[in-house]
């Protein structure tokens, strides 16, 4: 097994347990930090393919993790103003009784 | 690679256990050692830029977010424990789980990825700013615009009038 696939089952494996999470909980926030878990495991690997595949051009891998933080960053603040909103209409953000949109 | 089986030890142990455990505070705790050592990781592939980055955004803001959600959305002082899920639920998720873990790495080890390169590609702070503020800039633009955006609608979302109504 050579460094690029240890680093690429690194990032599976974080992407599953995201994922089992983000599927299994139904507190709002944990799922949120669910998906979170799989935006990092996707910029890991965007730096794995960046370290060890051929360097054709070498900011870009690096330019990809840059934007991707910031637009996770934006989502993370607008999710969680979403369960704060949730919260104060139905004192509750367990997402099986969240499932009304009008207040 | 030593130093990468004990990152990648962390990391892995850290996401698991905050995402089984009851106690949301603990879990954002473990989380933020979750995304410090995915900054390691970076460090260790020879990312820094990236790895500063992600101490700043993750373990800095994202967390005190989330910290501050868990303690926003709470009914009483003590009331940080959450209900245990259904056990079909939990199940079904651990085997759907189970199962893209297994395609996906059945994947990587299956697939000729070819020679690595031996050393990480030189990249310097300065090459970053001259490909951001050049080639770039449109990206960059438009990650200032939605940015700005986000925090409009998180304040829009989150705030409330004087007469207690949305």
């Amino acid at each position: 097994m050579n460094p690029l696939q240890l680093c690429l089952v690194l990032s599976a494996l974080l992407f599953s347990v995201g994922l089992g999470a983000a599927l299994s909980r139904s507190h709002a926030i944990l799922v949120l930090l669910g998906v979170e878990l799989m935006l990092n495991a996707a910029n890991l690997n965007f730096i794995a393919f960046w370290r060890y595949g051929p360097p054709t051009a070498p900011a870009d891998g690096i330019l990809f993790v840059i934007f991707s933080i910031a637009v996770a960053a934006a989502e993370a603040a607008v999710g969680l103003a979403l369960v704060i909103a949730i919260y104060r209409h139905q004192k509750n953000i367990r997402l099986q009784e969240a499932s009304k949109l009008k207040g | 690679m030593i130093a990468f089986v004990v990152i990648a030890v962390i990391v892995l142990a850290a996401a698991s256990v905050a995402m089984c455990l009851r106690n949301l505070v603990h879990s954002v705790l473990l989380l933020v050692g979750c995304w410090a050592g995915i900054a390691a990781f970076y460090l260790w592939a020879g990312a820094e830029f990236v790895a500063f980055a992600q101490l700043l955004v993750y373990v800095g803001a994202v967390s005190m977010l989330s910290l501050f959600a868990v303690l926003l959305t709470r009914r009483s002082f003590h009331d940080l424990d959450i209900a245990p899920e259904s056990v079909t639920r939990a199940t079904w998720a651990l085997l759907t789980a189970g199962a893209v873990a297994g395609v996906l790495v059945g994947t990587i080890l299956g697939s000729p990825l070819g020679k690595v390169a031996d050393s990480a590609p030189p990249v310097s702070v300065r090459q970053l700013g001259e490909e951001l503020a050049g080639p770039q800039v449109a990206g960059l633009l438009v990650v200032g615009v939605i940015l700005t955006v986000a925090l409009l609608g998180g304040v829009v979302i989150a705030a409330q009038d004087k007469e207690g109504k949305q």
